[in-house]
């Protein structure tokens, strides 16, 4: 049967009706898939919460244990069933790409198949699996940066950047404002795949989340809590780490002689940067750039495609244009939380 | 070229005009004449002419790029070069280095026009985005970093130790690429001689706006410095705004267009008169010495301000009423008598006295994507009020909204959209705002007949029910009171 028959949008999000279950809902529901991690995909106060391992981790991480009354760990490839025993619905979660733990969604039923792709990257991360091209029959895609102004340069270009101005201005404290979970890791890992070996400092609201990388393998070398830090004056030439919203604030006044960046897809988008008053942008992203997208949709190959939150006018006509039919799914709700881009 | 691009690209974000002033005389110490010369020309918006039309690079963008994929990009980012230079294919793998700043404003300069699209498509195709950025703002004269003419000047006066009134005053006399100002600054040269060179007009931030003002100036006879307000006259009587903006959009104003819209000055300081320097004086004894300077004279383009003496409160209040019946007068102007002259607009000095905007109650037509960093918002609006039981635009509001009522706004009309125009959003007619503006004209630009001057939201009325808005003759009538 066409997903179009059993999958509706709902206030509370995406529905599918014969397994009862919402995929990232924007309320709390009984039963809830989560794609990802980043908090306006996973909210707190579900009943049953399915989603990878990493996942549950870090909603614990942030919500604490009673996150949800009951959680269900998928491997990735594994199948679940959900709805009645004689009609059911078949979960399987794919790697996705975007962060630790994240996933697809793939949920089949009486001969057809969907796959919401949640948040998702092509570009290599160490820090999670990569993208599995799975075939279905309706590809569910996001499009947070769906326009052709869109191309991320390598990561290693942008940390360059960073370390560069670290040269011409030795003096200054670099702070580099970074999502919480996922863009953190990966400023992390790329600094250190430069030879960057100097001790990071992270603002304390980074600290758990790194942690928790490091129990699922992943090594940073030496990171310091700015808290732990006695006299502030010796930041002066290191690169300290924080979140977006703690750079203009009072928290940042303490640091010495400051030079502000942000890791972002969006800044690659003048007025956009100038809003942050980020003085060194840094394009780095974690969802795909305008030729990723297109190039996923090809290789996926699905005959139909829906597009969720983002730049959806764009993404359909350039996939129309590519003789594949799309629609949009408006979803409000997603993008509204400082975790996006 | 390619230092210029990354000076432009560091300016851009930099937000301390310490560290802008400490950017640019890096780059002048780095940089061979004349290429540091057009930088201060691009900068200080000085080049005379565009090396290539808006439109030109319009039409190669389409030539590359499906038209649709263009108007939805231009409308997020919202800025016609910055969503070109990300647009337009690297197609070119160049191990040659860009050519100087000299020599692409040479080659441009001397390029013959039917050439201009060869040669800009060649130096696109091989550039990166922020090079391409930094030529099309270079080539079109859109530049803005940040930096203001008067800070550059200071900037300028710090990288060659000298006064920076010294450069105010030879700085009209003076052409790009400046090789004889560097040489001065540099200590290789005295002081260019720019003396009794012509006269100049500046605008508030300190560019030089004379070629758009040919008429005015050639009309001065002056050995000083005033300061006032531009306007056109008909027939000695002030025109309405739409006319000197007319004349503000021109930068090579047609002779027609001089003789339709002779522009004049209103005079109401002088920071030097004779050979004086009066700036320190307050605002009373320059006045004196203004008042004299204009006595016995005859300026055909220069008229002294009105001033007028009031004792009291009352009378003070009653004076604003009077002088507000007329159309074109938005207020007074306040200003303390020992005041002394202080470049910009220093504050407990002089005030704005304005008229009370006029408000009405609207309803939202349409909306549409900010520009900028309101790009993910729907935040301009198109509102509308009522003939019979249609609704007729007159205006459109950008501002006016705190950022957690254009959160709301977002929502609103995301959850209220009935239909689409491309990147408009048609909304249901249910909500209405309260509208305040300073005035209202007839206009061909709305099927209304009517536009609004400085429209804002004034107040959301999520209260109030659509068919309570105002409707188009409440509105229409708000032209002739006044
Ligand atoms: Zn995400």
């Amino acid at each position: 049967m066409h997903p179009k028959e059993w999958i509706s949008v709902r206030d509370a999000g995406i529905y599918c009706h014969p397994a009862d279950a919402y995929i990232d809902p924007l309320e709390p529901v009984s039963r809830a898939i989560i794609t990802h991690g980043h908090a306006d995909h996973a909210r707190p106060g579900h009943h049953c919460v399915v989603s990878t391992k990493a996942t549950l981790d870090i909603m614990r991480v942030r919500y604490g244990e009673e996150m949800a009354k009951d959680a269900v760990a998928l491997k990735y490839g594994e199948d679940y069933q959900l709805g009645e025993d004689a009609d059911p619905v078949k979960l399987t979660l794919y790697p996705a790409g975007h962060i630790l733990g994240s996933a697809q969604v793939k949920l089949s039923y009486r001969g057809n198949s969907i796959i919401f792709a949640g948040d998702y990257k092509r570009r290599h991360d160490p820090t999670c699996e990569p993208f599995a091209v799975t075939p279905c029959d309706v590809f569910v895609t996001e499009a947070t940066f769906a326009l052709p102004v869109f191309t991320h340069p390598p990561l290693k270009d942008e940390i360059q950047k960073l370390l560069h101005s670290l040269d011409t201005f030795p003096e200054r404290c670099h702070l580099v404002g970074v999502y919480a979970l996922g863009k953190c890791q990966r400023v992390l890992y790329g600094l250190r795949q430069l030879g960057y070996s100097k001790p990071v400092y992270l603002h304390g609201a980074l600290l758990n989340l790194c942690a928790l990388y490091r129990e699922y393998g992943h090594n940073f070398g030496e990171l310091i809590p700015v808290s732990e830090v006695a006299n502030k004056k010796s930041l002066a030439g290191e690169i300290v780490l924080a979140p977006p919203s703690a750079l203009n604030d009072r928290w940042s006044r303490k640091l010495p002689n400051v030079r502000t960046a942000m890791a972002s897809g969006w800044m690659q988008i003048r007025a956009r940067s100038k809003q942050r008053q980020a003085e060194l942008p840094l394009i780095i992203s974690d969802h795909c750039d305008w030729p990723e997208l297109l190039r996923t949709v090809k290789e996926v190959d699905a005959p139909e495609v829906w597009v969720t939150h983002g730049r959806e006018e764009a993404l359909i006509h350039q996939i129309e244009k590519m003789g594949i039919r799309a629609k949009a799914l408006s979803l409000l709700g997603y993008e509204d939380t400082e975790e996006t881009g | 070229m390619d230092a210029f691009s990354q000076l432009l690209d560091q300016l851009y974000f930099t937000n301390s005009t310490k560290t802008k002033s400490a950017l640019i005389q890096a780059y002048l110490h780095a940089t061979p004449d004349p290429d540091r010369g057009w930088a201060i020309a691009a900068i200080a918006g000085t080049l005379t002419f565009d090396f290539f039309k808006r439109n030109t690079v319009k039409k190669l963008i389409l030539d590359h790029v499906d038209p649709t994929l263009f108007a939805l990009s231009y409308d997020y980012v919202g800025e016609m070069s910055e969503t070109v230079a990300h647009l337009w294919p690297h197609s070119i793998n160049s191990d040659e280095p860009l050519p100087s700043l000299h020599e692409i404003v040479m080659q441009f300069t001397h390029c013959k026009k039917p050439e201009v699209p060869t040669l800009l498509t060649r130096y696109l195709s091989r550039m990166y985005a922020s090079q391409r950025w930094a030529l099309l703002k270079l080539g079109t004269r859109g530049l803005r970093v940040g930096v203001s003419a008067r800070a550059l000047k200071q900037c300028l006066a710090e990288y060659g130790n000298v006064d920076v009134s010294d450069i105010e005053r030879i700085w009209h006399g003076l052409t790009p690429p400046y090789t004889d100002l560097m040489a001065w600054l540099d200590g290789h040269a005295p002081i260019p001689d720019v003396s009794d060179k012509g006269k100049a007009l500046y605008s508030r931030t300190g560019d030089d706006i004379s070629h758009s003002f040919g008429d005015l100036l050639d009309s001065v006879e002056l050995n000083g410095r005033l300061d006032g307000e531009l306007v056109v006259m008909l027939n000695s009587k002030v025109a309405p705004f739409n006319d000197l903006q007319q004349r503000l959009n021109k930068k090579k104003p047609s002779k027609r267009l001089m003789e339709m819209l002779p522009v004049h000055l209103i005079v109401y300081d002088a920071l030097t008169l004779d050979g004086n320097t009066l700036t320190s004086l307050p605002l009373s004894e320059r006045r004196k010495q203004l008042d004299a300077w204009f006595e016995g004279k005859r300026h055909p383009r220069l008229h002294l301000s009105e001033k007028f003496t009031v004792t009291n409160k009352d009378a003070c209040v009653q004076l604003r009423e009077h002088a507000i019946t007329h159309p074109h007068i938005e207020g007074l102007m306040l200003k303390r008598l020992d005041s002394v002259y202080v470049n910009g607009r220093p504050s407990g000095q002089w005030y704005k006295w304005k008229r009370d905007p006029y408000v009405v109650d609207a309803v939202i037509m349409y909306a549409q994507r900010g520009h900028g960093k309101r790009s993910s918002f729907y935040s301009d609006y198109t509102f509308g009020t009522w003939q019979g039981d249609t609704l007729l635009p007159i205006g459109k509001a950008y501002s006016g909204f705190t950022d957690e009522e254009l959160k709301k706004l977002d929502t609103w009309v995301r959850k209220n959209t009935v239909g689409h125009f491309g990147p408009v959003k048609e909304v249901k007619k249910a909500l209405v705002f309260e509208i305040a503006f300073d005035s209202v004209h007839e206009s061909k630009r709305h099927k209304s007949g009517l536009a609004l001057r400085f429209p804002r939201i004034h107040r959301i009325r999520w209260d109030k029910p659509a068919n309570e808005a105002d409707t188009l003759d409440t509105v229409r009538r708000l032209i002739t009171t006044r």
